[in-house]
């Protein structure tokens, strides 16, 4: 308990937050990585999560290559990826995208695919196009699901982000290399806890988020309606 | 948040210990094999370990190898982390035979040792080894900290020791791991000293290895803390810069060793080290990198050829 | 490849390390998180204190999953008093990110047991425990099989990470690959890292259909996917 007493002082201490190592900066940095590595996998994954969904081919590819990619080590990616690029920035962000693809990929098909068949039926039968059905019809319904794989992407790449510091990437993981090298448990442990308390921060948000956007109906359905979602889609999902 | 934190925290204590009464239950599993504590007398096997770096390795597998030609049982327990993973397991007892530098060493044992020569560094070590571990006569092999420039910078600015790096008119960013940072001969100890001009630290956590060449060569940084052994600096035609006024600890291979090592086994690491020469290191390396050899193929025939086995 | 074929020897022995890792704390995940999941799941409904014990129950164990796992297993030594490089330190650092992952689903995965067959076996006379052990259990077999394929993926992946405290896994390959700057060697590790998660996933499918063989007849109703999480 003591290291942990300690590791909240050392957080607290305004010494550590000024300069280009400081507190402040290195927060920054976290989130910038994070942020763009997320951006841009939602770019690929949600539109494709979204076709596969809606048409419901190419769903045999995507459950294999996000099986896969899940089971990539991210520091080997890191390193291998650091050798052909240089170090700084890119090398990480590349295998922070790789890493939060599988989860916002299932979230974006599973969302659609737990819609029932028959309200998408419904829907193209009173004269909605298919447009008209992604947009007002399977992207509100499958949201919650979407919102929950982006949610457990975030929490992935913010812990994982740690790892950019590897490379000279920066980021909260310089405090838990640098303690690590110097036998400064309190530094390491400091550095652990702004990771998590950046993650709590974030969850916080997301569910904050999910109340907000998710349609009212939708919620109010939730609680049968996600269950009686198609039935191979969450077994197959992952 | 705090609350939560703090559920956290409990809720992660009960989780431990249901763990471990768990694993407890399943005990007797092949992962509790390995750390032999040598209670059981003259007749259970030397444990030689090494870091997790493979030029360690080798020297840990000549010095297994050779001890088996002594006669001796050795137990491998290799690559096992870096100084502050297998220090604590050292300074236990739980291994017997573990090839060390002996200027990283004893400022991982005194963050305040002095430096000086290689003699005085060993003499330091000495009497910074907690009880149960000697250190054994030190090799001419070494394997240290530099800072190096590539070729070009150093024609570039005319560098040829430490000091030049005055030359250098453009403000320059340094790579190397974070503990850098802290230590005596990092990047303000340059700007302080020489008068370095240093725009930026870059932390990169492979030791100099790859990434931290491949950095330098790109230009990314124009100085690396590179180790002296390694064979990548010829390769790329790397320039490791000289240190007269001896800001790097000196850093000869030196076997420490516990109190299970008998005159018989000392005698016989002692011969190895006298044969390992600063160039063999750099070759062994070279072997291990450029060739793909592994550990015991290079150390057979390096022991074959200097005629220890 | 020279360097795979070479060291034959040493990757079959890296692989068995790394089964002997992962195995176990994806058993471990399992067995733990059926009784937690369950605790959370049955007092999802009601409310005060118990309402409390089961939201803080899902909300604390899916954020085990945000401590970065390099400091979690050099901490967990110095916690639970092991040797630093003994390799039930990773086994107990895996075991509480499946249960991290586990837990949600265990509780989605008895929460998608239709409240009518379980009124009808309690009507039958099924007591609270064997209701559970043969009624709520088996039909939310599908879920449960669902989140821990997801675990036995990411711990799989996960377990390399040990490497870097000297425990013997797949992992050593990236490190010493990186250092000597063979990138067969990094590629071998990356490889026999996906095939070990692919192999341990089709024993998982192939023991769902072993122990739930009317899935095919009658495909049972199911929840959306857990949340899936591979971090390092």
């Amino acid at each position: 308990m003591n290291l942990i007493v300690d590791a909240i002082a050392w957080i607290l201490d305004p010494a550590h937050y000024g300069g280009p190592n400081g507190i402040g900066v290195r927060l920054i940095e976290h989130l910038w990585i994070s942020v763009v590595s997320l951006v841009i996998a939602g770019a690929i994954a949600i539109p494709a999560g979204f076709l596969i969904g809606h048409t419901g081919t190419g769903r045999a590819a995507a459950v294999l290559v996000s099986g896969g990619v899940r089971a990539l080590p991210t520091l080997g990616l890191i390193s291998i990826l650091g050798l052909s690029i240089g170090i700084g920035v890119q090398a990480p962000i590349i295998a922070f995208v790789v890493l939060a693809i599988p989860s916002m990929l299932a979230g974006a098909y599973a969302g659609f695919e737990a819609i029932d068949r028959r309200i998408v039926d419904s829907a193209r039968s009173v004269g909605m196009t298919e447009w008209q059905i992604v947009g007002r019809v399977e992207l509100p319904l499958g949201l919650p699901l979407l919102i929950g794989g982006i949610r457990s992407a975030t929490l992935q790449v913010i812990a994982t982000a740690t790892l950019a510091a590897y490379i000279s990437g920066g980021g909260l993981g310089s405090f838990i290399f640098l303690g690590l090298r110097t036998n400064d448990y309190t530094q390491m442990l400091a550095g652990s806890i702004l990771v998590i308390a950046l993650a709590i921060a974030f969850e916080g948000a997301f569910s904050a988020l999910q109340r907000l956007v998710v349609p009212a109906g939708v919620r109010a359905g939730q609680r049968t309606k996600v269950r009686s979602g198609s039935p191979r889609s969450a077994a197959e999902a992952e | 948040m705090f609350t939560a934190a703090k559920g956290r925290l409990a809720w992660s204590a009960v989780a431990v210990g249901a763990v471990v009464a768990l694993a407890g239950c399943a005990s007797g599993d092949p992962l509790d094999e390995g750390t032999s504590t040598g209670e059981e007398g003259a007749a259970a096997p030397l444990v030689v370990s090494s870091q997790a770096y493979y030029s360690n390795e080798i020297i840990a597998e000549i010095y297994s190898q050779a001890l088996e030609e002594g006669g001796y049982e050795v137990d491998r327990e290799f690559q096992i982390g870096q100084r502050e993973v297998y220090l604590p397991e050292l300074e236990a007892g739980n291994i017997d035979v573990f090839p060390e530098y002996i200027g990283s060493l004893l400022q991982a044992l005194d963050s305040e040792a002095a430096g000086g020569t290689a003699d005085e560094v060993y003499a330091d070590l000495q009497e910074a080894l907690p009880g149960g571990l000697t250190a054994l006569e030190p090799a001419d092999a070494s394997d240290q900290n530099s800072w190096t420039v590539t070729r070009e910078f150093a024609d570039k600015y005319d560098l040829t020791d430490v000091a030049s790096l005055a030359n250098v008119t453009e403000p320059i960013s340094v790579g190397g791991n974070s503990e850098l940072a802290t230590r005596p001969y990092g990047p303000e100890a340059l700007e302080a000293q020489y008068g370095v001009p240093i725009a930026e630290v870059k932390s990169i956590e492979d030791s100099g290895g790859p990434l931290t060449v491949k950095a330098l060569v790109d230009n990314d940084i124009q100085l690396a803390n590179i180790y002296t052994a390694d064979p990548n600096i010829k390769a790329n035609d790397l320039v490791a810069l000289d240190d007269p006024d001896g800001i790097f600890f000196p850093d000869n291979v030196v076997t420490i060793v516990s109190d299970k090592v008998d005159a018989g086994a000392q005698k016989i690491l002692d011969e190895v080290n006298a044969a390992l020469s600063a160039d063999d290191l750099v070759s062994l390396n070279s072997e291990s990198v450029n060739d793909q050899k592994s550990a015991d193929v290079i150390a057979e025939a390096w022991l074959t050829e200097n005629g220890l086995i | 490849m020279n360097w795979v074929l070479n060291n034959l020897a040493l990757i079959g022995e890296r692989t068995l390390d790394h089964l002997a890792i992962a195995v176990p704390a994806i058993i471990l995940s399992f067995v733990l998180s059926v009784p937690i999941g369950w605790v959370a799941n049955r007092y999802r409904a009601s409310n005060g204190v118990l309402l409390w014990l089961s939201g803080s129950l899902l909300a604390v164990s899916g954020l085990l999953y945000a401590i970065p796992s390099l400091p979690l297993f050099l901490a967990l030594p110095a916690i639970i008093g092991t040797g630093l490089r003994d390799p039930i330190n990773v086994v107990i650092g895996l075991t509480l990110y499946g249960i991290a992952l586990m837990v949600r689903a265990t509780a989605d995965a008895l929460a998608s047991v239709d409240p009518n067959v379980e009124q009808s076996a309690t009507a039958m006379g099924f007591s609270g425990w064997s209701r559970f052990w043969k009624v709520e259990l088996p039909l939310a077999g599908p879920v449960l099989l669902a989140g821990i394929r997801v675990v036995s993926v990411s711990t799989v992946s996960l377990t390399t990470v040990g490497a870097v405290l000297g425990i013997e896994s797949l992992g050593l390959l990236f490190t010493d690959g990186l250092q000597r700057n063979i990138p067969g060697e990094i590629y071998a590790g990356i490889v026999l890292t996906i095939l070990i998660a692919v192999v341990l996933d089709g024993i998982l499918v192939l023991c769902g259909r072993l122990l739930m063989p009317w899935r095919h007849a009658a495909a049972p109703k199911q929840q959306a996917p857990t949340e899936l999480v591979v971090n390092a």
